[in-house]
């Protein structure tokens, strides 16, 4: 009998993803998007407690200068810029936190994987400058207006992108 | 003939009791940490220690080693911590020295990552000989937690020859303190074994 | 026309100083004030910085990437090293995203002793800071005396978790063992050693003359440059903004204890210092209150040892001794996560370096990057 290969093997301890309420106040926070990104036309969702706004890359400058600016949502404090490498897509994540209204939101925005280009929302967060650096090191994802996007983590010369899933481990090179 | 051990009165002024030099003996039968009596062994001229120079400077450099002032990742706090009052590396001889010019010992304390390589070579270039390297925890040693990554050399001897190695994830200051006497054991035992007291 | 031996003096004319020309000033990574293998290259005009320019990824270790490859359970010692000075904290968060994503409910004594563990590492963090920064300063005394407290805080880590620094304590659902058995009798000495200790170093270093001469409006940063850059910890509380995780998003069982968020009002390396300082006592008052309350109970839900969160993505952050660490954690329901990110505080520290430092002198910049007391672990991941 063959070995069971890593698709195959049966996952009997699968968990059910867990379930959080949604809370009041995210619901308001969510119909607060909704409103705020109207007309570009934003996918509102949640994971977790947390209010995900998945819009389109190109809109994402727009985005992050209403949702700073708005009064009700008032995001001033870039927590975080993350990609995820989904094979078929990269992805962005920003977290938002506003320090007046203490809440904290997600925006999303999908780029495809062949030459991914994001713009750039230095403008709106400056705090955005190293989190860009880093992505592009990584992931190799170029952001339109950065303004010095060199090498950050790695050193000048480094070959491929480490963050993207298909760069293996056990890089047993001597040098 | 005279036994190799006669020394008149003035042994008690250089604080060595006649028993010490008996051949019978001998050094082996020195109790305690006295490094000058198997000197003074030798020598069947009274009042006179007679030494060869590279055993000499050896015995002076295992005594005050000065470490260059270098931290990379965690264990650079357990370095620290080896350094501050608790510890105390200070009562061994050992002071850092923020200039690699004038030190001695380069104490590798953390993960070398491959953008890391050349400063710490340069660093390695510009110290005077003869100069010694502690690596010091696994990162330093063969790249520790980090061995299945992309960035990180699998141990500074890759790109500086190493003298002692202190295991440990961190190591406890302990532990440094006993690569920095094994260091010193070693460049005094370099010394008496006609090897150059350093690569 | 002046002859040999004979200089000449133009009037002393203030409008018109020395002529100085720009040049370039590399500092690091080896440099002994640069708290880790962090590199800065400073453009300066005489004394004064005009710009400068940090290079990071000297200790880059590619962490993200090696916690792809990992089953749940062993990231645990990866997140020890990335803050290397509060490991503690770090783990706290990684085992607080897993069990948010897998719903796992924390017994109340394990809380508890992760909340004190977190408090106690907080106050050797900080202590290790204090006499950084009075090396930074030219003081050598002070980092004696942050050492002598923080040794004692070290050795109960050893007693509880076995390890002075890396201690691979929390567990995802718990922690690894109970206290031992004097652990209360250690504490209440060791409360009053640190309160002891931290009036001590305050009295020593806080208001003396050079001191506050070296510190006072000595990198100044206001709040909305702070938050636009990312500020958080007290880094961004001594701008007077009260952000603190604790009470902003309370996690554990921040929210049954009283204790005050320290501010300060200027933004300078005085108040950061300050801040940090009045955060230890703090501490202290939490301390005492957690170990008053600490119940008895199991120290670990039932969870299986390889585990298999579900599917989805999740974010848990807490407030470290360096600000608002955080993780963002994507889950593809197998044994090892998909993609790991980490919010590094320091991170964002080090990019305000820019705006702190424009038109400070380069004797001052060894103390602004001091007192925003980066790790470059984390930075660097």
């Amino acid at each position: 009998m063959p070995a069971p290969t890593a698709g195959q093997r049966p996952r009997p301890h699968a968990q059910a993803p867990a379930e959080v309420p949604i809370s009041e106040k995210a619901k308001a926070l969510a119909q607060l998007l909704q409103q705020t990104l109207a007309d570009l036309g934003p996918d509102i969702g949640g994971s977790l407690g947390e209010v995900v706004a998945t819009v389109a890359p190109e809109h994402l400058p727009e985005v992050a200068r209403r949702v700073k600016e708005s009064p009700d949502l008032a995001g001033d404090l870039l927590w975080c810029l993350s990609l995820v490498d989904y094979q078929d897509r990269f992805e962005a994540v920003y977290h938002v936190y506003s320090t007046q209204k203490n809440h904290r939101f997600v925006l999303k925005a999908g780029v495809s994987q062949g030459e991914p280009h994001l713009p750039s929302v230095m403008s709106v967060w400056p705090g955005a400058d190293w989190y860009e650096r880093e992505a592009h090191d990584l992931f190799g994802v170029v952001f339109e207006g950065h303004p010095n996007l060199a090498p950050l983590l790695l050193y000048e010369g480094f070959e491929g992108y480490p963050g993207r899933r298909s760069y293996p481990f056990y890089d047993y090179q001597e040098w | 003939m005279k036994p190799r051990g006669w020394v008149p009165v003035r042994r008690y002024a250089l604080g060595v009791s006649a028993e010490w030099l008996d051949p019978e003996k001998g050094p082996q039968g020195n109790p305690g940490n006295r490094p000058a009596a198997s000197l003074l062994h030798r020598s069947g001229v009274p009042g006179l220690i007679t030494a060869r120079s590279d055993q000499l400077f050896a015995w002076a450099r295992a005594s005050s080693l000065w470490p260059l002032t270098f931290g990379l990742a965690c264990c650079a706090i357990e370095m620290m911590s080896a350094y501050m009052a608790h510890h105390d590396l200070d009562r061994l001889g050992v002071v850092t020295w923020p200039s690699p010019r004038q030190s001695d010992v380069m104490i590798v304390a953390g993960t070398v990552v491959k953008k890391m390589g050349e400063p710490i070579r340069l660093l390695y270039e510009q110290m005077p000989d003869p100069k010694w390297v502690i690596a010091m925890g696994s990162c330093a040693t063969n790249g520790g937690p980090y061995w299945r990554s992309y960035s990180v050399v699998m141990g500074v001897d890759h790109i500086v020859p190493v003298d002692v190695y202190v295991p440990g994830c961190p190591p406890r200051p302990e532990a440094l303190i006993e690569g920095i006497l094994k260091l010193q054991e070693k460049i005094k035992q370099d010394a008496r074994s006609d090897s150059r007291a350093t690569a | 026309m002046s002859g040999i031996g004979e200089v000449t003096v133009g009037p002393f004319r203030p409008e018109r100083p020395l002529d100085t020309v720009e040049m370039m000033l590399n500092m690091g990574p080896q440099h002994p004030s640069t708290h880790g293998v962090f590199r800065m290259v400073l453009w300066i005009d005489g004394e004064r910085i005009v710009d400068v320019e940090p290079h990071i990824g000297y200790l880059h270790r590619g962490s993200e990437k090696l916690c792809e490859g990992e089953i749940y359970s062993e990231i645990i010692t990866l997140f020890d090293r990335l803050d290397y000075v509060s490991n503690f904290n770090n783990e706290l968060v990684f085992c607080m995203a897993v069990e948010k994503l897998a719903a796992i409910q924390v017994p109340e004594r394990a809380q508890y002793i992760r909340l004190i563990l977190c408090e106690l590492n907080r106050i050797a963090s900080h202590l290790l800071f204090y006499g950084t920064f009075g090396l930074d300063a030219g003081a050598m005394t002070p980092i004696l005396y942050g050492f002598r407290d923080r040794e004692k805080v070290q050795s109960l880590f050893e007693a509880v978790s076995g390890a002075r620094l890396m201690h691979n304590y929390f567990r995802i659902g718990g922690v690894k063992q109970d206290l031992p058995a004097d652990f209360r009798d250690r504490m209440t000495w060791l409360l009053g050693e640190l309160r002891r200790g931290v009036d001590e170093c305050d009295r020593l270093l806080t208001f003396g003359e050079v001191f506050l001469a070296r510190t006072r409006d000595v990198g100044n940063i206001d709040a909305q440059t702070a938050i636009g850059l990312g500020l958080t910890g007290p880094n961004l509380r001594a701008t007077g903004v009260p952000y603190d995780v604790r009470r902003a998003d309370p996690y554990l069982v921040y929210d049954r204890l009283e204790f005050d968020i320290p501010v300060g009002d200027r933004g300078d390396c005085w108040d950061r210092y300050y801040v940090r300082v009045q955060e230890m006592r703090q501490s202290l008052r939490i301390l005492e209150q957690a170990l008053g309350q600490l119940p008895e109970g199991p120290i670990m839900a039932p969870v299986r040892r390889i585990l298999r969160p579900p599917k989805g993505e999740v974010v848990a952050h807490a407030e470290n001794p360096r600000g608002d660490f955080g993780v963002y954690l994507v889950s593809d329901g197998t044994d090892k996560p998909y993609r790991v990110k980490v919010r590094p505080p320091s991170f964002c520290h080090l990019m305000a370096l820019k705006h702190l430092l424009r038109d400070c002198y380069v004797a001052d910049c060894v103390m602004v990057l001091g007192s925003l007391d980066v790790v470059l672990g984390e930075v660097d991941r």
